[in-house]
Formats: structure tokens, sequence, C-alpha cells
């Protein structure tokens, strides 16, 4: 009842002269001083600040919010929390949307635009619909037993084309296509007690561990604490139930050692103390959000001590169309009317099997609601019958609701007696229904506590857990306010004292309510009238019935885990909050089986979901991963570098001038180098300092090859292996003095290389006087490479740097631009090249005069075509199965000494003639390029699953030979009897024949790096 | 989540470790056989429950600890240094 908006029409009305028809004259917390404008499906209407949207829609006529999943059944809001299964609805626009939001959580703001979900073209013209006209043919598990065939089609072509059409529509929201605009962060905090939930058991152990001194974080999921006692009307030290909240709220608000945290979920609790929070911090606030807040924060808390006071969540009872709009469970009707002011509906039928339906049926009369009838299962209620006919309202007693009737809403219930009779229809506009409450057991069950059935109040309490956590309250089967309250406050004082803190004296408050309790009766399912075909819903966000339960155990899904796999009962975004219990019990029912002999399904966190913002944090984009630069970083991006990630760090692949392609770039470096010089930055190879008097054995057992010969001044390539005799890494070892060795590895495994050694000195020869440390960040190391490079080098070193001085394999120390520097000449290239080491800061000033004095700069690209060209292994050979004799190494593996490895290299399967082994290939036709990757066969045609050879591991454009070649991984017999060899990759297609070769392309005596 | 105490810098979250590994292989000597090898370097024992791992501080002072944890529950009921007895088969 808003008004249309015509284009001649002045500004539509303020949001305080809209009407509210399902708001109360009076009551309520909140501000009605302060009406809000918000939009549901495009319709405009008011609520008032301090609403959910879903106490506004109520408040407003609107019970419709949404279809359900699988049938598109018409669908209401079912509760006032965040077990909500029904009132799923998007929230926002553009990239702030909010898909799959509860409405029952959702604050109300200035302008908050929500849209119902899983409807085509509207709400209530859903096309949809159609689905529970067939809906015989959609129970549990139909998709698998469908969608295969016709045969004709091909099996596996039919699912195709069915696929595409099944993928649309299933789902509930849509995701959002855009960056998330918003900020995130993470916050660390540590305390002695955590204590989750704040009502009255969660007050009072806050309280209690604040008393004896103890750091105390209190965290609830809504905006206020107090839970139940936002909405009761008992009174309290004389107060009534919202009233004191508020005043325990401002005294723990008061204390220093006390942090309360509101619109925080607790999500999940882990390991060692450690519990997870979602904070919603902006998102309550809409546009008026100030700017630099984060959106949410994702806390990590660790306590010392938990107490575990989430409360209990109420069950829906399971009878025909109990999911028509307007049946809602009977706590949340009087939440609605006592916290919101909100009258869910005029005429309410309550459905009871426990007392807590008559609080319901009580305060709704009071504030002037109509009530109708209570129907309770149980044939002898107890007093509070009695009161409820004393304040007017009538009572059946042994009676069920059987059936809700209207249609699209609630306008009538079929009302008979539990053990059986004609029904009658009672008219109503809403339901009220209660079959209990259910411990929220999650966060204890995510820690591995146990859980125990209690069988006189029908529920899962907490067991044994092995952490220091205790529960206390409803969420411990306790539901006698003042029972719970003592329970909360002994838990806090207790977790108190187990952090170590002297316990003080309990609050005690004066609680005025309570009448001795009647025992609830499970009712699990009313049973189907005769001769009526309708759904009784347990899940009710999933569509799973009471009969797909039936059909699950009759097709033999004994367990639940199964049965909640077959029929998706509780895989919904809610979690099955108001459905596991009810399930279990059916399928207890229908196996003959004890309720805990059926148990639970496991519960994981989150509890609630939390947004891929909250848990990412500040860890996005750039931000996803430390980068670690080079110092000559800035130059290379500065001389028209095109970098890539190696690991975390970025590195030149090649450097492209104007005019250049990418290709020609590369092409024209190597070709400088092979003719001239070229300095290539190689800063991010791992070196470590290696230094005592046992350094040089502790080297000789670590690599295959000699290392106890190697003279100072000296240089010696280095093969290591790990324990099972595959290679791990290869490297240089140069002996700069006695005891002091300078060893470098791979790029990739610098890290590992490292820990290597430190758990071989730690752990197998703890004796050794060795000590290892990583140097890759305080040296950058630069690569010399050409027929020229002993020239430039010379220039600004400015000094002589023959043979005699500095000898194949050999080290030297000099002054390069001022700046202290070890050369080293090992070559990578095969040219005669030397690596150039100086300390980080001077790194930069040594690059420079380099390029001053001629050399050109080369990136990845040319080194990686060079070293094929001269068949050295990198990466891509070193895969972590190749031994040494694969990689036709087997020559520096030595006889004598032990190495790490040795006795594993010795298996037959290493040893085995016919291992793949490195080779060279050439295109059969010299032009084709080779894919790396691709697999080597004899006839590619050939029906698979066929022999692979082999692999290729490198492969690029040889610029010196001016052909394409590869290096690969090979079996010798592939090529016995002179058979072509083919290298094949079907995912792009590419098939070509080679030629197999020497690995060693280029300079095969290797003479050039002799000079 | 887990809180491991190092040796040398007291309690710390998991995250600045690396796990290693399992703390009760004994390394063999030089000379062993490769059978004697085989195992140490392949097979483990699964078993459900307290294990004393080795943990290395990387993200700190680059030390071991050998942390008995329960591998069902994650119950850590102690640390300690990395024994200073000597493996079998371990030569300077």
């Amino acid at each position: 009842m808003t008004f249309m908006r015509s284009r001649d029409a002045g500004p539509p009305p303020a949001a305080s002269q809209l009407p509210q028809p399902g708001r109360l004259a009076s009551g309520g917390a909140v501000n009605r001083e302060q009406a809000l404008a918000f939009s549901f499906d495009g319709k405009r209407l008011a609520g008032y600040a301090g609403d959910t949207l879903a106490s506004a829609l109520l408040a407003n006529g609107v019970h419709l919010v949404g279809r359900s999943f699988k049938y598109h059944r018409p669908r209401g809001i079912l509760s006032a929390g965040p077990e909500e299964p029904n009132a799923i609805v998007r929230i926002g626009g553009g990239d702030r949307a909010d898909p799959n939001s509860r409405a029952t959580m959702a604050e109300l703001h200035e302008g908050l635009v929500a849209e119902s979900q899983n409807r085509f073209p509207s709400l209530n013209i859903d096309l949809g619909a159609v689905n529970s006209l067939v809906s015989r043919f959609l129970p549990s598990g139909f998709y698998y037993k469908t969608f295969i065939g016709p045969g004709f089609v091909g099996q596996n072509r039919a699912w195709m084309v069915y696929e595409k059409g099944i993928r649309h529509a299933a789902g509930m929201g849509r995701g959002v296509p855009h960056a998330d605009p918003d900020t995130y962060e993470h916050r660390t905090a540590h305390c002695d007690v955590i204590v989750v939930g704040g009502g009255p058991a969660g007050l009072a152990a806050a309280l209690a561990a604040a008393d004896s001194g103890a750091d105390v974080i209190l965290v609830d999921e809504r905006p206020a604490l107090g839970g139940q006692l936002r909405f009761e009307t008992y009174e309290i030290d004389g107060v009534v139930a919202p009233d004191f909240a508020a005043r325990i709220a401002s005294d723990l608000a008061s204390r220093p050692n006390v942090r309360v945290l509101t619109r925080t979920t607790a999500f999940g609790f882990y390991d060692h103390g450690t519990v997870a929070l979602l904070e919603r911090v902006t998102d309550h606030l809409g546009p008026t959000a100030p700017a630099g807040l984060p959106r949410q924060r994702r806390w990590q808390v660790k306590a010392r001590q938990v107490v575990l006071a989430q409360g209990a969540i109420e069950r829906p009872l399971v009878f025909a169309d109990n999911d028509l709009p307007g049946v809602m469970l009977a706590s949340a009707v009087r939440r609605y009317a006592s916290e919101y002011g909100v009258a869910a509906g005029r005429q309410v039928l309550v459905f009871t099997t426990n007392d807590d339906g008559y609080r319901t049926a009580i305060d709704l009369k009071a504030r002037g609601i109509g009530v109708v009838l209570v129907a309770d299962a149980r044939p002898v209620p107890g007093i509070v019958a009695d009161w409820a006919r004393g304040a007017g309202i009538e009572v059946l007693a042994g009676h069920v609701v059987t059936q809700a009737t209207g249609r699209g809403r609630v306008q009538g219930a079929a009302v008979a007696p539990l053990a059986g009779g004609r029904a009658r229809i009672v008219a109503c506009d809403l339901i009220a229904m209660t079959g209990g409450f259910s411990p929220a057991v999650h966060l204890h069950s995510q820690a591995g506590g146990k859980l125990v059935w209690r069988d006189e109040i029908s529920a899962f309490v907490p067991g044994r857990i092995g952490q220091a956590a205790r529960s206390a309250g409803a969420g411990n089967g306790v539901f006698a306010l003042d029972a719970l309250i003592r329970e909360g406050a002994e838990a806090g004082a207790a977790a108190a004292e187990a952090a170590g803190f002297a316990r003080r004296e309990l609050p005690g408050w004066q609680v005025a309510d309570e009448a001795p309790a009647a025992p609830a009766e499970p009712l699990w399912a009313v049973a189907l009238p005769e001769g009526v075909k309708a759904k009784r819903f347990v899940d009710f966000q999933n569509d799973v019935t009471a009969s797909d339960l039936g059909l699950a155990v009759r097709e033999n899904y004994r367990s639940i885990e199964h049965v909640k796999r077959y029929t998706t009962l509780g895989m919904g975004t809610d979690q099955g909050k108001t459905s596991n219990i009810n399930g279990l019990a059916i399928v207890a029912e229908a196996r003959g089986a004890p309720i805990p002999e059926v148990g639970t399904t496991t519960f994981r966190p989150p509890y609630t979901p939390v947004t891929l913002g909250a848990l990412a944090g500040a860890e996005v984009g750039q931000h996803h991963a430390p980068k670690r630069r080079t110092p000559m970083d800035a130059w290379h991006r500065a001389n028209g570098a095109v970098m890539t990630a190696s690991g975390l760090w970025d590195r030149p692949k090649t450097y492209v001038r104007a005019g250049e392609t990418y290709r020609e770039a590369w092409i024209r470096e190597t070709l400088i180098v092979r003719a001239g010089v070229g300095i290539c930055d190689v800063s991010t190879l791992g070196k470590i300092d290696v230094q005592g008097p046992d350094a040089q054995a502790f080297l000789d057992r670590l690599y295959c090859n000699p290392m106890a010969s190697l003279a100072v001044g000296k240089a010696r390539y280095g093969l290591m292996l790990r324990d099972d005799g595959f290679v791990m890494d290869d490297g240089t070892v140069t002996r700069i003095a006695e005891n002091r060795f300078y060893v470098t590895t791979t790029t990739a495994n610098a890290a590992k290389v490292l820990m290597h050694m430190e758990y071989l000195l730690a752990t197998a020869w703890p004796d050794m006087k060795v000590q290892v440390a990583s140097i890759t960040d305080q040296f950058g190391q630069i690569a010399v490479a050409g027929p020229r490079a002993r020239a430039v080098l010379e220039k600004i070193a400015g000094r002589a740097l023959g043979d005699e001085v500095l000898p194949h394999l050999g080290t030297a120390e000099a002054v390069a631009a001022g700046v202290p520097v070890r050369l080293f000449r090992v070559s990578y290239s095969g040219e005669m090249a030397y690596e150039v080491a100086a300390p980080w800061r001077g790194a930069l000033a040594v690059w420079e005069a380099l390029v001053a004095a001629g050399a050109m700069p080369y990136g990845l690209e040319a080194m990686g075509a060079m070293r094929i060209e001269k068949g050295h292994v990198a990466g891509a050979e070193l895969d972590g199965r190749t031994t040494p004799a694969d990689l036709r190494l087997g020559r520096m593996v030595s006889a004598k000494k032990h190495f790490v490895g040795k006795a594993m290299l010795g298996r037959a399967g290493l040893t085995d003639p016919d291992r793949l082994r490195l080779v060279g290939l050439e295109p059969a036709d010299g032009v084709t390029p080779i894919p790396a990757g691709a697999n080597l066969v004899h006839d590619p045609n050939a029906p698979a699953p066929m022999q692979i050879l082999g692999h290729v591991t490198s492969a690029t454009w040889s610029p010196t030979l001016r052909k394409s070649i590869a290096l690969a991984l090979m079996r010798p017999s592939a090529t016995e009897g002179g058979r072509m060899v083919v290298a094949a990759a079907p995912i792009i297609g590419a098939v070509v024949p080679v030629k197999v070769v020497d690995p060693v392309f280029f300079d095969s005596a290797g003479e050039r790096m002799h000079g | 989540m887990l809180t491991i105490r190092c040796p040398h810098c007291g309690e710390r979250t998991h995250t600045e470790f690396t796990f290693i590994g399992d703390g009760e292989r004994e390394r063999p000597a030089d000379d062993a056989s490769e059978a004697v090898w085989y195992d140490y370097v392949y097979l483990r024992d699964n078993r459900r429950g307290p294990l004393a791992e080795i943990w290395q501080h990387t993200l700190g002072c680059r030390g071991f600890a050998l942390v008995e944890r329960d591998l069902v529950t994650h119950a850590v009921s102690g640390t300690r240094p990395l024994p200073p007895a000597r493996l079998p088969g371990a030569s300077s």
C-alpha cells in the first residue's frame, strides 16, 4: 500500500508518511521518530531505525519474500534470526550487491534496496513455479536417475545438453561480477576468557569472569546485547527484561577489562582456543558509513578459556504445506511484536508441543493481537494452558495442525486430534509453530566436542570436549531462566578461575518468571491426512520434504551423512539450522533406530556465511603475496624490460627497444651475448654462507660429486640429491677461505636447500661444527657473458683478469665502480662468462658501470635459449623425478665417498637402463616449433591409452643455430630400430615428428668458455 | 591456529613454523642396507594418537623443536629441543 509514483506526480512521500499497516500502535525498541525509506522489488516502503529488513517488511504486511529453491513455491519469513531459510534476498546493487542475504539479520538503513531471488520474471508471477506442477518427477536425487540418454544422442552428449539448463536453474542468488570496492581488516586479539553469546547466560558469564579480573571478550551477533532478554516480558531485579539487558550492557561497557563486540558472529572454533569472529562494521550504515572504516573485520581471538553461550534454535513443525507464507516460528512472532512493535498477523493460531508456545499466545493477546487458538499436541499440557484460558485464549490439548490452508498465504489451518479423527478448518492469518528448541552446538562440535542426546528435552547437548571450553545456558540444554543464568555465571567464574583468577561472588539476579515447565513432547512429523497430497517440508531452503527422507531410507541410504548428501538436507546457506534435528529424527523413525544412533552430520565452520573479502583482508590484488625485487629492479623497468614473476621475485624476460617486437628483442640479446658481451641480473639465485672447521666435510656429504678436494679460491658445479636418490638442486660451491664457502642454489630452491642443510646439521650430524646462513638478500649478482666479457670486466675492475689471475672455475676479489666485489668464473651460457657478486647497496652501481663499459643487458628468454643450446639442465629437467644419470651427469657421482642419497640411488629402479634420459630434439621438417610439455609417442593416432616414451622439458627457437630445438626426457628404447618419434600435445592440437639428437646443440666440445 | 612453544622464543603461533616431519625416525648409518634406507625414506606409522614431530621455527630463530602432538585432537602435550643425543650412524 504505497503511493505509485507517476511522471506527473510530485516528489515521493516522505518515509514518515508512508503507512505501515503491520505496525503496532506502540511498543518495541525501534525509533518511531526516525522513519527510513527502503525498497523491496522496486516498491517503496518505510520502516523505523532499529528494524531489520524482515521486521520492516512484516510491518508493511509483506509476507511473500521469495521462491523456493527447487519447486519455486511462494515463501515467507519464517524466523527472526540467522537461522532463516526463506527470506534470502539480494541487498544492494552494482558492485556492492550482496546476494543470499538473510532479511532477518539485515539492519534497515535509509535507502536500502532489496530484491527477492530465484524468480522470473517476478515474485508474484514466477515461471519456475512450473516445477511445482511436475514435482513428482523431481524428488530428492532425481538427477541421479534422469538426464541419461536418449541413446541415439550418445550418453555423454545428452548430458552436455541437459547440463546447461540445469546449471542455469540451480543456485539461489546471482553472483556479483564486479571487484569488491570495500576494504576489510584482519585483527588478532588475546584474552583470558571469550564468551560467545550475549544472552542472559552469556551476560552472567561475562560479568562473573570480569569480576574476577580476567580479560574478557564478549561477542554477540546482534546490534545490542541481551539475546532473549531483548524481547521477553518477564522481570529481572524488578526491571523488565529489555531494560535489564541495557543495564548490564552498559555495566560491561564501562569495565576496562571487558571488550564487547556486537554485530559480531563467532563463526569458527578452531584448535588451541582459537575463535574466529566476523564483525560487521559498516553494513548497517549503508551510504552514511564513514570513509576509511573497513566494511567488516575478521578477528582471530586466542582465548585461554572459551565459554559458549549461544542459545538454542527453535524447531519448526513438519505438517502439510508448512511452507506457506504466514507460517512462522512462535518465538519469532513474539519477538517481532515485542522488540520491533510488529504484528506479523492479526489472527494468530499457535501450534505447539511445549510450554514456550503459550508464552507467544499470552504475549500477543496482551498486545491486542487476536489469538484464535492454541493447538497443543500434548494431551496433558500443564499449568500454562490454564493461564492461557484465563487470558481468554482457546486451548485444544492433544490436537495438531495437519495442514496449512490458503493460496499463497495462510488463510486457515486444519486442526485434528493427534490420535486421529476429522479435522476442522480454523480461519487464521498466521500459524505460529514451535517444535521445541535445539541447542546451538555448532562451535562446540567444530572444536571436536562430542554430543549427548537427552531424551527428556529431545535435544543434543554438548558433551566432552578436548579444549578449554564450556557451554552454558540454552545452548547447553538448560532452558529455565534462573537455572541458565546461574549456569552462565558459574561457567564464567570457572573459566576465569581456570585462567588463574580468583573467584568472586557470582552475580545473583532475581528472576520473576518461571512456572514448573511441563515436559515437551517430541513430534517429529504430523502424518498426512487421509487422501491429502501435499508436501511436508523439513528443510525449507533446499525443498526437502518428509517423504524425501522416507525415500532415501527406502533406497537404503542408512547413514545420516549419506541421507544428507542424497537429499541435500541441511546443505543450503542456512546449513540446516532449522532442519537438522527434525530431519535426523524422521530418518531415525524410518529406520526404527534410536536418535543417538543416527547421530548428526559433521559441523564445519563457518557457522553463518562469511564474505571472501573478510577472509582475504588486506591481502588482495598485488598484496596477495610479498614481492621481492633485485637491486636493479627499477633500472630494468626504466629500460624496457618485460617483467615476469619468478616465485615471489620479479625478473626481466627481455628488454624491448623502440621498434622491436618481443621476439626480436631476445633474439638480438642472444646473438649479442654470443658475439660480444651481455649482462644478466642473477641476484635471485639462492646464496648461502657456509662456515666452520667441518664446512668442507659437510659439503662433501651434501653433494653427490666430490667437494673434499675443492681448493681455496676455486669453484665447482655441484649436484645435490635427496635421501631418495633424486636430484634436488644444482648450484656452485666456491671456497673463499679455508673454512668458508659461498654456495649458490637455483632461485626456486633457495629456501628448500637452506632448510635441508639446517635439518641435517640439527638431526643427522649435530656434532659437525658448521654454521649456515642465507645471504641471498645481502648480495646482488650479475652474470657477464660473451667473448668480450673479460675485457669489460677488466675495464670496470681496473686490473688484469687473465687466466693466471682468474682461471676457469676460479674466484677473485676486486673493486668495481668503487664497490668491493667478488668475481667467479663460471658459465651457464657456454660463453666465456663470469658472475659478479656485489653487496646489495652497491650492485646497481656495478651494473651501471658494466652498461657504460659496453655490456648489453639480457633477460630470461635469452638466458634460457642459450642454456638449452648448450644442453644445460634447469628446473624443467630437475623435476624431482630425475637422477644424475638420467641427466647425463652420471659421471659426477662419486663412487668413493658417502653422500646424501647414495643408498637409494643404487636401487634397481633408478639404475634401469631404459629410464627416461636427457636427449635433444629437432623438428623433422627443421621448422616447426616443438611445444614444451608435449608427450613423445610413436603414433599419436594409435588408440588410447598408448605407451608414452617421454616428454619435452624445454624448447626454444635457437637464434645461434637458426632452428627450433628442444630438450626432452625419453626412454632410450624409443628409437630402437630407427623408429620415428612424434611430439604430440593434443590439448593444443600439436603433432610434430622429431629427430632425436645430442642435447648439446652448440659448441659440444665446450671450448667457447675458455675464450 | 596451533600454539607451539619454541624452546628459544616461547609461545608462538604455528604459522611461524614449518612442519618438518616425524621426529621418531632414526637416520640409518651410511652403510646400512638399501632395505633399511627404504624404510627410513618412505615408510611412516600413521598412528591415531600422539606423535613427536619436528617443527622448525623458520620465521623466527630457525631453530628446531620436537612437538608432542596428538594427531586426532591436535592437543600439544609438550615441546622440547631436539635431543642432543647422537643418532646411530652419524659421524663427524
